[in-house]
Order: C-alpha cells, then sequence, then structure tokens
C-alpha cells in the first residue's frame, strides 16, 4: 500500500526474527490488523502499525521489542538534559524520596533534570485557549502518539478534531533546549546541549522519532524506562545514595504529575469532557463521535494503554500500583510549598512557547479503504463477499491471516491467496475424507455443506 | 476491465423491541463505505441516517427489513416494517414530535428528532405507511454531496 505525498511512519517495535516462533497472538490483539504472518515469521505493515504495543504485551516469547538509543551518546553532550514524565516516579515505593531518584539520575549523568508535567499548567492556559477559538466537537486530546496514529489510519474523518497543539513533553523539551542554549557559554566555546526523554511507550519514542506534522524534534536521544528503571534501583539499593546525601529535590510538581495518568487530563476541562483508556475502548468509543453521537461532548482525554502511560508497556511496576503512588505523592506535595511553574517562564519563555506550539493539521492515511477509486473498491468488495462464503469464518489465523475477512482483503488487495486457507485447501481441493469428517464433527454439517455448495459454482478451484 | 453500473446490495432483518441490536445495519454499512473510500461527511450523514431509521422500527414497528443498495452515484436505503403505521406524517417530520412509550423513552429515545435528523442528512427523503400495516421509508445519500446538508 502507497500513500504517495506521506513520509512513512517511523516505527519503535520491532520484531526479532531469531525469537518469533510464528505463533498468532501478536496478529490477534493488533488493533488495526497490521500484522502477518508468513515464512515462519511476524511481519508487520508499516503504514497500519500504531506503536501502541499491544502486541508486545500478547507475545509470549518476547520477540518483539522497542528499540532503544545507545545510553552512552549522553555523553557526546556537554550539557545532558533529561526529561523525566512522572511516570517515571511513580515507579518507585515511596520510602523513595524524590531526592533520591533525582540523585540516581545524577549519577547516571544527567547534568539537568526536568520534569514533563512541569509545563502542564502553562499548557492547560494555552489550551483553554484553543478550546474557545475551536469549533470542534469533540477536540481530541494530542497527547498519546498511539491514539493520532489510530485516528489517522482508522477514522480518517475525525483528524480534524484533533487539537493542534503540542504534546506537554515537546514543549517541555523546546522550553529545556531554548533554556539551556541560553547557558552553553562563551561564543567559540560553547558547550553542545543534549535533551533525552525517558519513555513509557514505544509511541512516544515513534512520535519523536518522526512527529506526526511538524519539524525534526528536539529530543536527541530516547531512553527506555524499564532500562534506566533497572538501572536507578541498582544505585538506589546499592544505598550508593542515602536520602539526608542527596541534592535539593526540584521535582516539585503538585497535582499535574497525574496528567499522564488516566483522568489527567480531563481534570482541567472546563466543559463536557470524558476520558478513555486502553486502546479497544477507544476504538469502539471513536466509532460512536464518527456517527456523530457525541457531537455534544466538548474534550476527549485518549489514551491507548490501560491506566494511561501508568499502562505503557516499557512501565516496569504495576500500572495501578502507578496511579497510587503519584496519587499519594501528590498529597505529600501538597501541604510542601509548590513550585509555581506559570512563574517560572518568564515573558520571553512565554513568547516563544506560544510561537511554536501549534503543530500543522494532521492528515488523514486510511488503511481501510480497498482502492482510491469507488467503482474499483466496489468490486473488490463484491469479492470479498463472494470469498467470505466460502472461508469458513472461524477467524482461526493458520493462514497466516488475523481472521477470514483479513485473507480476503488480502487476496483483493493481490497481498494473499485462496489456497493459504487451510480448510479450502483439505475440503476443497485434496477433499480430504477424514479431514472432512473431522471439521463436520466439530463445526457442524451447515458450515461444511456451505462450503461445498459454494464450491459448485467455482470451477475455478 | 469495466465498471458500469457496478453496485453492492445489503440486506437486514430489524425486531421490534430488541434496542441491544439496534445499530448493526448502521455500522455494518460505516464499514463497507469506509473500505469504498467514501468521504468521511458523506458516511456521517448515511450513518446518521440509517441509525434513526433503523432505531424507529425498533422502538416503533414489531418487524422490518432494511434493503441498502451502494452505487458509485448513491447510498439507496429502503425500510419496509409490519406495524402500527404512522397516522400523520407531516405531524411526523415536525421536531420534537413523538410517541414513543414510556418504555422507549427510558431508553433514551423519544425525542422526536429521528425524522427531522434523516430529512437534515439525506438528499432525498420518502415516507409512505398505511395505518395498522406498516411504514416504508426510502433515503437517498448522494456520495459527491460532501459538504452535508441537502438544499
Ligand atoms: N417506523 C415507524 N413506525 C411507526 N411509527 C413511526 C415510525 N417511525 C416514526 N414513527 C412515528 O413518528 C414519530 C416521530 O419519529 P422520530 O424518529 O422523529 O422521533 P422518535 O422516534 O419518537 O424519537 P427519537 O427519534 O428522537 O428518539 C414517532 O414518535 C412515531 O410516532
Ligand atoms: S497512553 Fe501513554 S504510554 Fe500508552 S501509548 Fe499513549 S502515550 Fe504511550
Ligand atoms: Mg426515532
Amino acid at each position: 500500500m502507497k500513500h504517495d505525498d506521506l513520509k512513512p511512519f517511523h516505527h519503535a517495535l520491532k520484531i526479532l526474527e531469531d525469537n518469533c516462533i510464528g505463533c498468532v497472538h501478536c496478529m490477534r490483539v493488533c488493533p488495526t490488523d497490521a500484522i502477518r504472518i508468513f515464512s515462519g515469521k511476524a511481519h508487520v505493515d508499516q503504514n497500519r502499525c500504531v506503536d501502541c504495543g499491544e502486541c508486545l504485551n500478547a507475545c509470549p516469547v518476547d520477540a518483539i521489542v522497542v528499540e532503544q538509543d545507545d545510553f552512552n551518546k549522553i555523553f557526546s553532550f556537554d550539557i545532558r538534559a533529561l526529561l523525566v514524565p512522572a511516570i517515571l516516579i511513580g515507579q518507585f515505593p515511596e520510602d523513595i524520596v524524590e531526592s533520591q531518584i533525582l540523585a540516581a539520575l545524577h549519577e547516571l549523568g544527567f547534568t539537568h533534570i526536568f520534569e514533563v508535567e512541569t509545563i502542564v499548567p502553562f499548557l492547560n492556559d494555552v489550551f483553554i485557549d484553543y478550546q474557545n477559538r475551536s469549533n470542534k466537537k469533540p477536540l481530541i486530546s494530542s497527547f498519546c502518539p498511539a491514539i493520532v496514529r489510530l485516528i489517522q489510519v482508522r477514522f480518517p474523518s475525525l483528524v480534524g478534531n484533533i487539537a493542534q497543539l503540542k504534546a506537554p513533553l515537546d514543549v517541555a523539551a523546546l522550553y529545556v533546549r531554548n533554556l539551556l542554549e541560553k547557558k552553553r557559554g562563551k561564543k567559540g566555546k560553547e558547550r553542545s546541549v543534549g535533551v533525552f526523554y525517558v519513555t513509557p511507550c514505544a509511541a512516544k519514542i515513534a512520535a519523536v522519532k518522526s512527529p506526526v506534522s511538524d519539524e525534526e524534534g528536539r529530543i536527541n536521544g530516547v531512553i527506555n524506562m524499564d532500562f534506566i528503571y533497572n538501572k536507578m534501583l541498582r544505585i538506589i539499593s546499592d544505598k550508593k545514595i542515602k536520602p539526608e546525601q542527596s541534592p535539593e529535590s526540584v521535582l516539585r510538581s503538585g497535582r499535574e504529575i497525574l496528567w499522564s495518568v488516566t483522568n489527567g487530563e480531563c481534570y482541567y476541562e472546563k466543559g463536557r469532557s470524558l476520558a478513555i483508556d486502553e486502546i479497544h475502548n477507544v476504538i469502539n468509543f471513536l466509532e460512536r463521535v464518527e456517527n456523530g453521537e457525541m457531537d455534544e461532548v466538548d474534550f476527549l482525554e485518549l489514551r491507548a494503554c490501560d491506566q494511561s502511560c501508568a499502562g505503557g508497556a516499557l512501565a516496569p511496576q504495576n500500572r495501578f500500583l502507578t496511579v497510587e503512588r503519584l496519587k499519594n505523592r501528590v498529597e505529600k506535595n501538597s501541604n510542601r510549598k509548590n513550585f509555581n511553574t506559570r512563574a517560572f517562564l518568564t515573558k520571553n519563555d512565554i513568547s516563544f512557547l506560544l510561537e511554536n506550539i501549534s503543530v500543522r493539521p494532521i492528515s488523514p492515511r486510511s488503511i481501510l479503504k480497498l482502492d482510491d477509486d469507488i467503482e474499483k473498491a466496489m468490486v473488490k468488495m463484491e469479492s470479498v463477499r463472494e470469498m467470505m462464503k466460502l472461508l469458513p469464518n472461524i477467524d482461526c489465523g493458520a493462514c497466516g491471516a488475523s481472521s477470514c475477512s483479513g485473507l480476503a482483503e488480502d487476496i483483493v488487495k493481490q497481498e494473499g491467496s485462496l489456497d493459504q486457507c487451510i480448510f479450502i485447501q483439505e475440503i476443497l481441493v485434496r477433499k480430504n475424507e477424514q479431514f472432512i469428517e473431522h471439521f463436520e464433527k466439530i463445526w457442524g454439517k451447515a458450515k461444511l455443506n456451505r462450503i461445498l455448495s459454494v464450491k459448485t459454482n467455482r470451477e475455478e478451484l | 476491465m469495466l465498471y458500469v453500473g457496478v453496485s453492492l446490495q445489503f440486506r437486514f432483518h430489524v425486531t421490534g423491541g430488541d434496542f441491544s441490536s439496534a445499530g448493526t445495519a448502521s455500522s455494518e454499512i460505516k464499514k463497507v463505505l469506509k473500505k469504498l473510500n467514501v468521504d468521511g461527511v458523506v458516511i456521517k450523514r448515511a450513518v446518521v441516517s440509517l441509525y434513526e431509521a433503523e432505531v424507529n422500527v425498533v422502538a416503533h414497528a414489531f418487524e422490518g427489513d432494511i434493503f441498502v443498495n451502494i452505487s458509485s452515484e448513491k447510498i439507496s436505503i429502503l425500510l419496509k416494517d409490519k406495524g402500527p403505521g404512522i397516522v400523520d406524517i407531516s405531524k411526523a417530520m415536525e421536531e420534537g414530535f413523538s410517541t414513543a412509550s414510556p418504555q422507549v423513552r427510558e431508553m433514551g429515545f423519544g425525542a422526536g428528532m429521528g425524522l427531522p435528523n434523516i430529512k437534515r442528512n439525506s438528499d432525498f427523503m420518502d415516507i409512505q405507511s398505511v395505518v395498522g400495516e406498516g411504514t416504508t421509508l426510502q433515503i437517498e445519500i448522494y456520495i459527491n454531496n460532501k459538504n452535508g446538508e441537502q438544499e
């Protein structure tokens, strides 16, 4: 399938051919039907994949991994800033205090640490203003990159509802880079600035590496959360860092550290808003949005993962515990003097961020169409329907496609053939008596007869 | 290859009172229209119209059949039901007019907006009804009318 005017998506999910056993687990859970099995291995259609990570969670043999930048890349910069999502803090039990977490990150080599959610209060102001000017209902958050891509490929008519604003990560990256580049030192002797990000998921990596519709990212590298978590845990538990020895905490966010868990965005919304997490829930809901059933809703917070980013595929800890821990930290911080986010941004910062905060309209990239031309698509559709009379409709996956209708569509797109179906092979081509008997026992006479009767008017088999 | 007069036909059966499956036809047709690369605005108009018509059979009639024909020019929908029929069609077309039973209202229907909504979203609409026998509703949505509302 070609998307002529659009660059291919960057993908962070990779299949390790050596580990892949060609089972169908990943194919079954894929929300965009992007996976096919052939030659014993799973293959991903790059135009369909939205990097949601469902396949990674489903893989029984760890054959699906998330690409990772070389950690040592950070040392090629003099100033090494790390953007930390609150979810990372939520991986640690509350008896590990923020200052220990920070100290561990410094120990790993970072010179500046900035909590992404610190930017949230500023972003909220911008968003409210944006919403007042927008006539789209419901307006859809641009926060979760897997959702943005899902809408592009499966709900192309809704791309216009996605807010054309950068996500907190991108705004935070802009701010930090801008700030540190001012501090890089005398002309000729400038120190280089590297901005890194700890990610809870593959989708964020994919978004950083190929922003949906914008200029190239301002992030030099991405570090997977499970990787850095293990390193941090070792440093902290080796007692190398005791709470009292740690430097002054700068993780000062309040309520906004809950932004990336479910209802985090909705909390700030004025109008009627709904938060939906887990990609299949989101799909069901978007079907209804598309039908015009949700035109009364002002705002939708949609997240691909269950419990939102707390359930990100790279977040090592239990998602429910993560949410609880973050809530407890907010509670604990509430009687502490909070860091006023609006106050740390200077007038210049604000105008700089405002200039750079919007993104271009997001383009649709439908994967559903059988053909660009409606008449050709109709002919293909008719063949699909013909074929569906023949196929057993049990979605066994043995053909390497996710379902019988998936195989039928592959065939009309000339990406598959009917003899991939083992039932067609055994019942109609080989006329294998034993197989037929066996099939009838399990799937019943009606199904068998249906297949056999179609055969009579299909000479080509 | 010549594709003159290609069209796709679909048929659905609807049972009165079966609210849980109201919407089956419209979501099935939506899937098809997406595969045919029909414009999103047109899809929405077709889906809204079909859904309202489908719910009307469920809410007001005993049973009915839906026939959908899709060609490269238009989506034609025909709903034939057995039911009480409509006494005054022009009244039924008014916004807010409804004879929905309390049970139906409890399900969240009965605002009297269904037929006006179909009118707004379709390019052609015709109702024929025989009281005590049933109702026939015909709806057309033109594939190329991408800016929405008719007239
Ligand atoms: N298929 C039908 N058979 C019998 N009566 C019908 C049928 N369709 C509509 N009506 C009558 O027309 C009235 C108006 O229909 P309309 O769809 O506009 O509103 P509603 O179904 O009552 O409420 P809503 O559609 O807002 O849930 C109905 O209350 C009913 O009396
Ligand atoms: S919900 Fe969060 S962790 Fe999950 S894919 Fe979206 S951004 Fe990534
Ligand atoms: Mg109605």
